[in-house]
């Protein structure tokens, strides 16, 4: 389903809109889990939890839509996301926990947007890569808008944030 | 029935178990052969004769569309029919791949009933 519109050859910029991208990137996320995993996620609660960052999935988008999306968790979550998906038990998962969650990256971007009509004939994916552990830093070579949802999925968090490139 | 034997291409091995298990649910009596990749997939048909074809297109070293294309060259592989399961579903990309030769298309995420749904057509069920 498209809820919301881009104009053609309209740059990114002029068309952003924090209010309706972000629900937008709330929801392609929890339709996903919803479909694939079976999974509702309810909104995140930080106060007092240590940050639990340990797997990161990033899948870039380039064309109307420049930038990265990234979709990070901790190691028990992507052990519990892969074990849904597979219909097999957490401890039973090994890699593919890592494959589990690119694909699940990969199925947000290409969800969200599909929901920007417009954006999907003139956006292209990259196929996703995984990164384990916590002791890296990103920067992008370019300046732009960053939106970040914060959802729970069984309990523990996962962050799912769009950085646009300008 | 008889046993259908289908090829599932994907970059993601959690991927290729998911749609293994779609197309069981379906009701298909399966035997399954599985590629990585576009180029993979050639090489697994060169030896294995299949009745279906399910393939991603975003993967690397040969993505989902090229192998179509690929496929349509080789003769006793022509008629075989090729659902493509991706992210990619924007209007530009199905209409490529129906006119490369694929029979259908489902946009991921997918439930188990529509790829039932895109599948038994194709294989005359």
């Amino acid at each position: 389903m498209t809820i919301h519109s881009l104009s053609q050859n309209t740059p990114l910029a002029a068309e952003f809109d924090r209010d309706i991208w972000t629900p937008i990137l709330a929801l392609s996320t929890r339709e996903v889990f919803q479909i694939m995993l079976g999974s509702r996620l309810q909104a995140h609660e930080s106060a007092g939890e240590p940050d639990k960052r340990e797997f990161t999935a990033l899948v870039g988008l380039a064309g109307s839509i420049c930038g990265v999306l990234c979709l990070r968790c901790s190691d028990a979550a992507a052990r519990n996301m892969a074990a849904k998906m597979l219909g097999m038990p957490a401890e039973e998962v090994g890699s593919d926990s890592w494959d589990a969650l690119g694909e699940i990256a990969n199925m947000i971007a290409g969800n969200f947007k599909a929901k920007l009509s417009g954006a999907g004939d003139r956006c292209m994916l990259s196929v996703p890569t995984v990164i384990v552990g916590t002791d890296y830093a990103t920067h992008s070579l370019s300046g732009g808008e960053t939106i970040e949802v914060v959802l729970e999925f069984e309990g523990q968090a996962l962050w799912v944030t769009l950085e646009l490139h300008e | 029935m008889s046993q259908i034997r289908a090829l599932i291409v994907d970059d993601s091995s959690v991927m290729r178990k998911i749609v293994e298990r779609s197309l069981r649910q379906a009701g298909l009596d399966l035997s399954v052969v599985e590629a990585g990749n576009g180029a993979e997939a050639l090489g697994v048909l060169d030896g294995n004769s299949v009745d279906l074809i399910l393939s991603d297109i975003n993967m690397p070293v040969m993505d989902g569309l090229e192998f179509v294309r690929q496929l349509q060259g080789i003769e006793r592989l022509r008629g075989v029919p090729v659902v493509m399961i991706t992210t990619e579903g924007s209007e530009s990309n199905v209409v490529q791949a129906l006119s490369l030769g694929a029979k259908g298309y489902i946009r991921k995420p997918f439930t188990p009933d529509q790829v039932k749904e895109h599948v038994l057509p194709v294989l005359g069920l």
